[in-house]
């Protein structure tokens, strides 16, 4: 088990090594540069202010010279200063990571415990007006952009409630908090709620026709038992890949959500970064996102390994 | 007699302290603000998201009168200058500072600050602002010198009596020597009603009361909140459920603005003049738009009505390169605008004409001449682009947009890489001496088709020494229908937008003829 980890975690290096030189070149092969953007603004650009700038950033040295200084930076820590605000970095994205993590935690929470039990009743139930009417609503979820789902909560929350459930400034308790994120969680996590609903489906579904369940029944379990022990837990391998791929996706790509409900997360950030062409806080946001979804990767295949025996043995 | 006094006197002293009691201290008042500004230096950004925020943290020399609704030359009142006097030949400008005024951070302010902001602005001292927009500003300013601490004497190459329009304008505040220019970019200092707090990436910015500002009682308000949000949808909601007291500058449409007064009845709105103007580019350097021919043909194409018709249901104004009236003071009067080439009522006429040059030049249903117009990939500029190219098939053009991502948009302008381009712009003063030097003077940055006409300079120059308004206003015509006629930057409409606010925001003072002043606040409090 320890060989297996270590062997991943090796892996790990070499694919965010593969990210890094990957961001580092795509962003440089974007046309424009910082200094472009700032002179937007100011509707003109001065040549000799221009290269000014651009010698200030260090941006007219050699591409493995700025590639070097910044991964030296990483390895002692120093993630460099973001072009825009002139403040290091690390004190940008700090504050914006555990806005993202609450909001993904909380939209994975949603979309788990819907998703999960739906597939189940939804299988178990199959071909009855139950399971027709979680298939539709699934089916729904996948089909809505996400851009407008979210403003019609918020044009619902304004016409029933008188409220609007935006981000306007750090909630001080964890139920203000909770209020604030659960809906904009609940709204991205529909999405993913239907695609971990329709997966449990299929896979109860084929699971369910199986040998040992007929074996399990005929030795006289409760259906209960059944159900729960002896297919769930054999139909939820690829929710939990699913789950794992979800993850990723909400750390990172949850662009639509933050902007819709103004939620100053680390995607929004991200795509700000990117107009701005502001390089480090591009690549060290991105860096972030991959290790996380390695680390993610990382954490399904283990869970794989607990959930399987098998997949423990053959390890 | 004696009594009737007595009652006057009575009834006034009652009425001016019900006035000044009528005023509430405290409270914080919530803005919401479309985008992050690029740096909180507003020196050195030429956009309203700079402006607006960070401009109750400074005070200007001089500002335009904050009880005015109009930002002119007779509107100047004083502001960290106590009054101003020009010398005889008028060629010496001197300023008297306010005494025992302190910077933020509690150091004094003096004539040497004011020094040192405008040998920044005019370039005498180099390196200390990362860029600098309003340069073309201040191109009269010879030198300025101190007199004490506070005595400042600006000497002028020539007579300029709109560079007080300047010295008033919200890009003109002054900057405190001793603090460095990238402070100035994250963490401002000035003189100002409010102090800076903080500035939160895409997210806030905050600035709270001074307690010490040089005018006793004000600013009233404890705090500003301006709350960034992105999307126009969830800013609409948030004001109209009253999340917010005031939208920002010019933000909202003319339509957006209906919609949200029927959204939220008691709001109030304003549809100011933004200063912003779509304008058409074509690189007279490249073949075959060299030919004037061409250019005037093109100028011919346009249906400037339809322009405002569609993106503003009439709202944007039709005007050359000064803002028109109402709001505007240097633009045409409608019957001398008619006598400008292609700004007829008659539009089919004018499209029969530039029909016919195109013919004279070849061109015609079988030969229709293909170009790019290329466009700033925002909806502002795309849109307009749209409805050129509709127009520019009326004289045998096609045209295929090329939309440019900011990044390389001002950069493609700069290089001249392109052959006709539409255009959206904005300036912060209705002033001719602003738009025609900062848009048409040889060389200028923000020239960006090359149009050069020194005789035309010349006349710039005159009419930006004429001391008598209506005469120099005459000139400006003049001039300003010699650019629309040699197609320098044909302009196609002015735009307008509207800013709303809460009937629970009071000593709100709107300008009509601009966005980017009278935001530094401090005469507004909020009734809650």
């Amino acid at each position: 088990m320890l060989q297996y980890i270590l062997r991943r975690l090796g892996l790990m290096v070499l694919t965010l090594f593969g990210v890094s030189v990957a961001i580092f070149l795509l962003l440089r092969i974007v046309p424009g540069n910082i200094a472009d953007i700032l002179f937007d603004s100011a509707g003109l650009i001065d040549p000799a202010e221009k290269q000014q700038i651009v010698a200030d950033l260090g941006l007219d040295l050699p591409l493995v010279t700025q590639y070097a200084h910044w991964i030296a930076g990483l390895a002692h820590g120093d993630l460099g200063y973001s072009y825009v605000s002139e403040k290091p970095v690390l004190d940008e994205v700090l504050p914006r990571i555990p806005i993202t993590a609450r909001l993904a935690g909380l939209a994975l929470l949603f979309a788990v415990c819907t998703g999960v039990p739906f597939g189940v009743v939804s299988a178990v139930r199959q071909n009855t007006w139950l399971d027709y009417g979680l298939r539709v609503m699934s089916l729904a979820a996948l089909s809505m952009p996400s851009f407008w789902l979210g403003l019609l909560v918020l044009m619902a929350f304004v016409n029933w409630f008188g409220l609007l459930p935006i981000y306007d400034k750090a909630p001080a308790t964890w139920g203000a908090a909770i209020l604030m994120y659960g809906v904009p969680a609940a709204t991205v996590g529909f999405r993913s709620s239907a695609l971990i609903m329709r997966l449990t489906r299929s896979s109860m579904l084929e699971v369910l026709r199986q040998d040992y369940v007929r074996t399990a029944r005929s030795k006289g379990l409760s259906e209960r038992a059944v159900t729960f022990i002896h297919a769930l837990r054999n139909a939820v391998l690829p929710v939990i890949t699913t789950i794992g791929i979800e993850t990723a996706f909400l750390f990172g790509g949850l662009i639509v959500t933050e902007t819709v409900f103004n939620i100053p997360g680390v995607a929004r950030f991200l795509v700000e970064a990117i107009r701005w062409r502001d390089y480090p806080m591009v690549q060290n946001l991105v860096m972030f996102i991959a290790v996380v979804v390695v680390l993610v990767n990382l954490l399904v295949d283990l869970a794989y390994m607990f959930v399987d025996p098998r997949i423990r043995l053959r390890t | 007699m004696m009594r009737s006094r007595l009652w006057l006197a009575v009834v006034g002293l009652f009425v001016m302290t019900g006035t000044a009691g009528a005023q509430k201290q405290g409270g914080t008042l919530r803005v919401t603000h479309r985008d992050n500004p690029p740096s909180a230096s507003i020196l050195e950004e030429a956009t309203i998201s700079t402006d607006m925020p960070f401009m109750g943290v400074f005070n200007n020399l001089v500002v335009f009168d904050p009880d005015s609704t109009v930002n002119r030359l007779d509107k100047v009142v004083p502001d960290l200058a106590t009054s101003w006097a020009l010398s005889d030949d008028d060629r010496t400008l001197t300023f008297q500072l306010r005494d025992g005024v302190k910077w933020h951070d509690n150091k004094p302010f003096t004539s040497a600050d004011v020094k040192c902001t405008w040998d920044m602005l005019t370039g005498k001292v180099n390196g200390k602002l990362r860029k600098n927009p309003h340069k073309t500003w201040w191109f009269n300013i010879k030198d300025v010198a101190t007199d004490g601490d506070t005595k400042v004497i600006f000497h002028l190459h020539d007579p300029q009596p709109s560079i007080m329009a300047m010295f008033a304008g919200g890009f003109s505040p002054v900057y405190p020597c001793h603090v460095p220019a990238n402070e100035m970019r994250t963490h401002p200092i000035g003189t100002g009603p409010f102090k800076f707090k903080s500035f939160k990436q895409n997210e806030s910015i905050r600035i709270v009361r001074n307690p010490n500002y040089w005018k006793p009682g004000k600013p009233y308000l404890d705090a500003i909140e301006y709350t960034i949000i992105t999307n126009r949808s969830t800013m609409l909601l948030a004001m109209a459920t009253g999340k917010f007291d005031l939208t920002f500058s010019g933000e909202l449409t003319p339509e957006l603005t209906k919609n949200l007064q029927e959204q939220a009845p008691a709001v109030q709105c304003v549809l100011q003049a933004t200063g912003t103007q779509g304008n058409l580019l074509v690189n007279r350097e490249r073949p075959p738009f060299d030919n004037e021919q061409i250019r005037k043909a093109m100028v011919l194409s346009i249906d400037r009505k339809a322009f405002s018709d569609i993106l503003s249901r009439g709202v944007y104004e039709v005007g050359g390169a000064n803002m028109p009236p109402p709001e505007g003071f240097w633009a045409w009067s409608k019957e001398y605008m008619e006598t400008v080439p292609g700004y007829g009522a008659d539009v089919e006429k004018s499209r029969e004409e530039g029909r016919r040059i195109m013919q004279s030049l070849g061109y015609g249903p079988d030969h229709v001449m293909q170009l790019k117009v290329t466009t700033r990939n925002i909806p502002d500029y795309r849109d307009a682009a749209v409805i050129l190219i509709d127009h520019l098939k009326s004289i045998y053009i096609q045209g295929e947009l090329e939309p440019l991502d900011t990044s390389v948009w001002y950069a493609r302008l700069l290089r001249k890489d392109f052959s006709v381009a539409m255009n959206v712009q904005g300036t912060g003063i209705d002033d001719p001496d602003v738009q025609f030097f900062e848009n048409y003077l040889c060389g200028s940055e923000r020239n960006y088709t090359s149009y050069c006409n020194p005789d035309l300079e010349k006349l710039f120059h005159r009419q930006s020494q004429m001391k008598d308004l209506e005469a120099r206003r005459k000139l400006v015509w003049d001039i300003d229908k010699k650019l629309q006629e040699d197609g320098a930057r044909p302009v196609v409409y002015h735009g307008k937008a509207g800013t709303c606010w809460w009937p629970r925001v009071h000593g709100i003072k709107i300008a009509h003829n601009t966005v980017y002043n009278h935001w530094r606040f401090e005469d507004v409090w909020l009734d809650q």
